[in-house]
């Protein structure tokens, strides 16, 4: 694959509507709008001393992602009450349209005692064309199971061949960092089906190869139909010391499928991304993507360093 | 109406003595019948950490089949450990149920992991023994029944059962959270889950016992057996709030099904309630019905919802006929 980069072309650290948040504009997703491309993303407010609670925000681009002529925050969907599965936060929030209705699947945080947190999905709904989104109930759709016992999140959903595909990531470990003291989690991508987009049958799990060990951690799938096959984009990084040191931190990776089921890892097809310069934006850290195809090309959003603290670029492929 | 004869108190767990695992509580008993004795499950504690949590072990106490209050066999061991750092289970395994099913015996537990928002959160695993219950190897790390829409935390309490040809689970969910000055305290109902393995179950999503003395009334321990064309429920209730003495304490109800799904409330039924005097005279729940060689027998908790043991009942009048 050929790609042009297009750089950052969204900091929220520069963006006055957003001034009284902390940064962050993570998980850049898209719903299409009549004006051009929404884009969904999670934000941060701060919740106290030392933490922070993740909320969904979004920004409107025109078709060409030249300017930006909407903007929301704090409305989209809001945080689950005392004790519930998304009270510490939403991150992602992964917007989809099936059967002439905007779902969205959200991932909620809880923060916990001996971890520090635990994620489920959750399903929510907009009636006003995707402005803002109800949840159904309180409590998750998609959440741990026997053999996947912690950490169900990052579900992303599309329609294709009649039926809802899910690509998500479970926990398979939480591993004890001597040096830190922290227990830092292993997660895979799985993938589930469905025929209504609520009640979900899982169907495979581990469906993308590990390249740098077992313990390597895979988020954020996301995929898109172009050009007769599906193609996957997801981040990936080593278990510990991935916050600081570029070597250990989140990397895209790449893979495609003619059948929704089998993938064949080629993280190559990305090398054409890959940033030149040791001062780019993300030429520490490429994480959190989102493929998507407008005007017959596959263009993908992602976050670059430190986690999309300072917002979200934009690559097509040519 | 039910009429039982109490027996008293027939095992405190703070004279076993030796298992530093089992230092206080024998909570929500539930019984596996064997050939010479009745199997008693029944969750437990080793004394607090520093910060005053616990964690909770599930044990069994062995009993005389002819005489219940003879304890001739009590664990070495807890049934299982906990779960692993960052499970469902790290934190308790409470309460359990147990069944045969062939060789095996299942067992459903509550599993408890802490909060930092909340205290803790719950949901329901499942085990396999093939040593007829005394150790048991869970079928994986994460829960078996967990949490949905409308049953958003707290999936604890399962009394497992085979009804119709199916599995039956009852179980309760929390739904809310109440804020309070010292912490916040939960409020559950009673549902139900059906299955034709015992495996994938599928959730009735209700609740399937209206409230009675206030809107966020908490029951738990729906425990269900079938007799004469009905399905009898005793089940235990109490306050959201001020719950740890007589007034707001937990108090045992009843109510009876054709169908499992509907249900009549009959409180007034059960026959059963706190003693003027002695160990159950604050507070009574968590009962266990069953039917030994033509008795049908009751277990429950007295004050400090089984802190110093349970005790038994005899019922001594006809069961009534729906």
């Amino acid at each position: 694959m050929n790609w042009q980069r297009r750089g950052k072309i969204f900091d929220p650290t520069n963006d006055s509507f957003f001034d009284n948040l902390v940064g962050y504009a993570q998980s850049p997703q898209v719903l299409p709008i009549n004006e051009g491309h929404r884009v969904f993303f999670s934000t941060r407010v701060a919740d106290g001393l030392q933490k922070f609670k993740s909320v969904v925000a979004f920004v409107d681009f025109d078709h060409y992602f030249r300017y930006i002529h909407n903007r929301a925050c704090h409305d989209v969907v809001t945080l689950g009450d005392l004790g519930n599965f998304d009270e510490h936060g939403i991150f992602p929030f992964s917007p989809t349209v099936a059967k002439g209705q905007i779902f969205a699947y959200t991932c909620g945080w809880s923060r916990r005692v001996s971890v520090s947190v635990e994620t489920s999905t959750g399903l929510a709904v907009s009636d006003d064309g995707g402005k803002t989104f109800r949840k159904m109930g309180h409590g998750p759709i998609f959440t741990s199971s026997l053999h996947e016992p912690f950490l169900v999140g990052d579900s992303f959903v599309r329609f294709f061949e009649s039926a809802f595909h899910m690509w998500y990531i479970y926990g398979t470990k939480w591993i004890d960092n001597h040096n830190t003291g922290q227990a830092e989690r292993v997660y895979k991508i799985g993938y589930a089906r469905s025929s209504n987009g609520v009640d979900w049958e899982r169907v495979r799990q581990g469906i993308i190869n590990d390249k740098i060990g077992v313990e390597e951690c895979q988020a954020l799938p996301s995929v898109a139909y172009w050009k007769g096959y599906y193609h996957m984009v997801f981040c990936y990084r080593h278990p510990f010391d991935f916050r600081t040191n570029p070597d250990k931190g989140y990397r895209l990776g790449y893979a495609v499928s003619n059948n929704l089921l089998d993938w064949q890892r080629n993280d190559s097809a990305l090398d054409s991304l890959l940033p030149t310069g040791k001062d780019d934006w993300d030429a520490d850290m490429m994480c959190y993507p989102h493929f998507f195809v407008h005007a017959n090309k596959l263009h993908l959003l992602y976050n670059g360093n430190q986690f999309g603290k300072f917002g979200f670029g934009l690559a097509t492929t040519e | 109406m039910f009429e039982w004869e109490k027996v008293g108190k027939i095992f405190d767990p703070t004279k076993v003595g030796d298992r530093p695992w089992l230092n206080e509580f024998a909570q929500a008993p539930s019984t596996l019948i064997f050939e010479d004795f009745v199997r008693v499950y029944f969750s437990c504690r080793p004394p607090a950490d520093e910060k005053g949590q616990y964690v909770s072990y599930t044990a069994f106490v062995d009993l005389k089949r002819d005489d219940l209050t003879c304890v001739v066999n009590v664990a070495e061991s807890p049934i299982l450990p906990l779960g692993e750092r960052g499970t469902f289970d790290e934190f308790g395994v409470y309460p359990t149920s147990v069944i045969r099913s062939d060789e095996k015996v299942i067992a459903y537990f509550g599993g408890w992991t802490r909060c930092e928002s909340v205290p803790f959160n719950v949901a329901i695993g499942c085990a396999q023994s093939f040593d007829g219950g005394v150790t048991f190897q869970r079928l994986g790390n994460g829960p078996i029944l967990s949490y949905s829409p409308n049953e958003p935390f707290i999936l604890s309490g399962p009394k497992i059962r085979r009804f119709n040809g199916k599995w039956q689970l009852f179980y309760i969910a929390g739904k809310k959270w109440i804020q309070t000055s010292v912490r916040p305290e939960p409020v559950y109902r009673i549902r139900l889950a059906t299955s034709d393995n015992g495996f994938d179950w599928i959730k009735h999503d209700q609740d399937l016992i209206p409230t009675r003395i206030e809107e966020n009334e908490c029951q738990a321990s729906p425990d269900v057996f079938f007799f004469d064309g009905s399905y009898h429920m005793f089940y235990c209730y109490r306050y959201s709030l001020n719950y740890k003495g007589k007034d707001g304490g937990y108090r045992i109800g009843y109510a009876y099904s054709k169908d499992l799904i509907s249900w009549v409330r009959r409180d007034d039924l059960a026959g059963i309630d706190v003693s003027n005097f002695g160990w159950d005279n604050e507070m009574i729940s968590y009962p266990h019905v069953f039917m030994l060689d033509g008795q049908i027998w009751m277990m429950y908790l007295g004050n400090g919802v089984g802190r110093y043991g349970f005790g038994l009942a005899r019922l001594t009048g006809k069961l009534p006929s729906w």
